[in-house]
């Protein structure tokens, strides 16, 4: 009897470490920095094999205004508390200065009138974001590539990159600073433009105001909120922790076309 | 004199059995690490955008007093599914999560490793079949083995192949040289069906692949319908996953997975002179 019990409890012990063993190695392999960087070596292959047959002019589908979410939900920093921010919050963004810099010509300081004076788009878009929702707005800006040709993009010069006004992360090395980056190609997308209006009405603070980027054809973590300022670069390594952007450091494919 | 003999044919191709393992191990990562990933919004709705308050599926925990009980819902009908979905774990470390650790890759909850994951098998996946596919093609398996012929379809053939399965008495000797009609049709079904449209769903929530076939998005009803099709599609091939367990099982385990391993399927013949 006590033999039987006890070769059941064998029976149940071995079961529940043999388990545990399959299940422990398996951890020992998903956590191994090595196996992500192996499995991540598959994302090269992804923005390839998407750059070769999505056209680089090819538009994001455009939807009409009964298509519109009246839920569209705000995602990451939503109400930004850093005392920069919130100062020109206060003043209604009337001190707000767009800075374009780096890898150009001739560096631009815009405010928010300046902006609205530019070359613009309004668009009816889908936003994707990773977690695997999507919400349908209207945006109105200042188109990218305009820009970039008022201020002279450098020879060398091969990415955007938008810090914003956002600390989303309390880090001690200030690497919580939301940023993001793109290459030249989504740069002079007809799409890619910096919004200050979501469903004509002022950019609300919670979707980035004053001034967001719509990178149409990307997920929502591409479209930096509470852009302050633009800046032209060779490399984006010497960046944050040098992924190109707050999610990228974070373990996210910096191309997000899928 | 007819005297029962057991031989071995040559059943399944290098190709067949090579392509077969690793679907089996790219198809179970893409689910482990598909779970994982609907972790992130344990939720689905059709069309193109989301309607937040309105889900037609939802895992889910809520606290009923002092409990924390997971649910699923499904429409409008609401499950408790504590333990398992959406509110599971260890005894006493019980968390919200919609797919619990066992069932998912990595076993704790991380969207970015289970989306490497997952992109990493699907290109091995894609892959595999396209091998497949192109082998297939060229080598006559799909037409000759796969693709059902005149005797196949006639509905005497398919009532017999029923009635036979339904009492899990499978076809022996001769006929067992070949898949019957009801193997031919569902093998058939899962590879020019169910795989591509779980590729195809995939690809339509990729907004950059959009932007190339917005037409192909429309097909499914929307980017949130095609990730609902994804969902569904991907337990469908589960649902064929455990009926084609069950059927190795039942018509002879061994001598399946030697099949599929050494390509010699061992068939009872009664056929005077039918060779090695």
């Amino acid at each position: 009897m006590s033999l039987l019990a006890n070769r059941r409890g064998w029976l149940r012990a071995g079961l529940a470490s043999a388990g545990a063993l399959v299940l422990g190695a398996c951890d020992k392999i998903t956590s191994d920095p090595r196996s992500i960087a192996f499995l991540q070596s598959a994302e090269g292959l992804t923005r390839r094999a998407q750059r070769l047959v999505v056209d680089r002019k090819a538009l994001a589908r455009e939807f009409t205004h009964a298509d519109i979410s009246p839920d569209f939900r705000p995602n990451g920093s939503i109400d930004p508390t850093d005392a920069d921010y919130v100062a020109l919050k206060t003043k209604g963004f009337s001190d707000y200065r767009l800075v374009i810099d780096g890898l150009v010509e001739r560096p631009l300081s815009l405010s928010l009138e300046d902006l609205r004076q530019q070359p613009s788009r309004t668009q009816i878009t889908r936003h994707d974001c990773v977690e695997g929702w999507s919400s349908i707005g209207k945006w109105t800006g200042a188109r990218l590539g305009p820009l970039l040709d008022q201020a002279g993009l450098k020879k060398t010069a091969r990415y955007i990159v938008f810090h914003c006004g956002d600390t989303l992360e309390q880090t001690l090395d200030g690497s919580g600073q939301y940023y993001e980056s793109i290459d030249l190609i989504d740069a002079y997308h007809p799409q890619t433009i910096l919004a200050y209006a979501m469903n004509d009405s002022v950019l609300p603070v919670s979707h980035g105001a004053p001034l967001r980027l719509r990178v149409e054809r990307q997920l929502g973590y591409k479209q930096a909120k509470y852009i302050m300022r633009i800046e032209a670069v060779e490399d984006y390594r010497h960046l944050g922790r040098g992924n190109g952007g707050f999610w990228e450091d974070r373990g996210y494919e910096w191309y997000a076309g899928i | 004199m007819n005297r029962s003999r057991k031989i071995l044919v040559y059943r399944h191709a290098a190709i067949t059995r090579l392509t077969h393992w690793i679907n089996v191990l790219a198809l179970t990562l893409l689910l482990m690490s598909g779970l994982n990933i609907f972790g992130a919004h344990p939720a689905l709705y059709w069309g193109q955008k989301a309607t937040f308050a309105h889900p037609w599926v939802l895992i889910a925990a809520e606290q009923h007093g002092q409990h924390t009980v997971g649910f699923t819902q499904i429409g409008s009908m609401k499950f408790n599914t504590t333990g398992v979905l959406g509110y599971s774990g260890k005894v006493g470390e019980f968390e919200q999560v919609a797919f619990p650790s066992w069932a998912t890759v990595p076993s704790y909850r991380d969207l970015a490793d289970s989306r490497h994951w997952h992109f990493f098998f699907a290109w091995l996946f894609v892959i595999n079949g396209l091998v497949y596919w192109l082998v297939g093609l060229a080598s006559g398996h799909i037409r000759n083995d796969l693709l059902p012929n005149g005797h196949d379809i006639a509905p005497k053939n398919i009532w017999h192949e029923i009635a036979i399965h339904a009492r899990l008495k499978f076809p022996k000797g001769e006929e067992a040289r070949r898949y019957n009609v009801l193997q031919k049709t569902t093998y058939l079904g899962v590879v020019l069906v169910v795989l591509p449209l779980m590729v195809l769903t995939g690809l339509c929530m990729s907004p950059g692949f959009n932007a190339a076939t917005p037409w192909l998005v429309d097909v499914f009803g929307g980017r949130q319908s095609a990730r609902t099709i994804h969902f569904i599609t991907a337990f469908a091939i589960v649902g064929f996953v455990l009926l084609h367990l069950f059927m190795v099982v039942a018509s002879g385990t061994w001598n399946n997975i030697r099949s599929m391993i050494t390509g010699r399927y061992a068939i009872v013949t009664d056929k005077p002179g039918a060779s090695t």
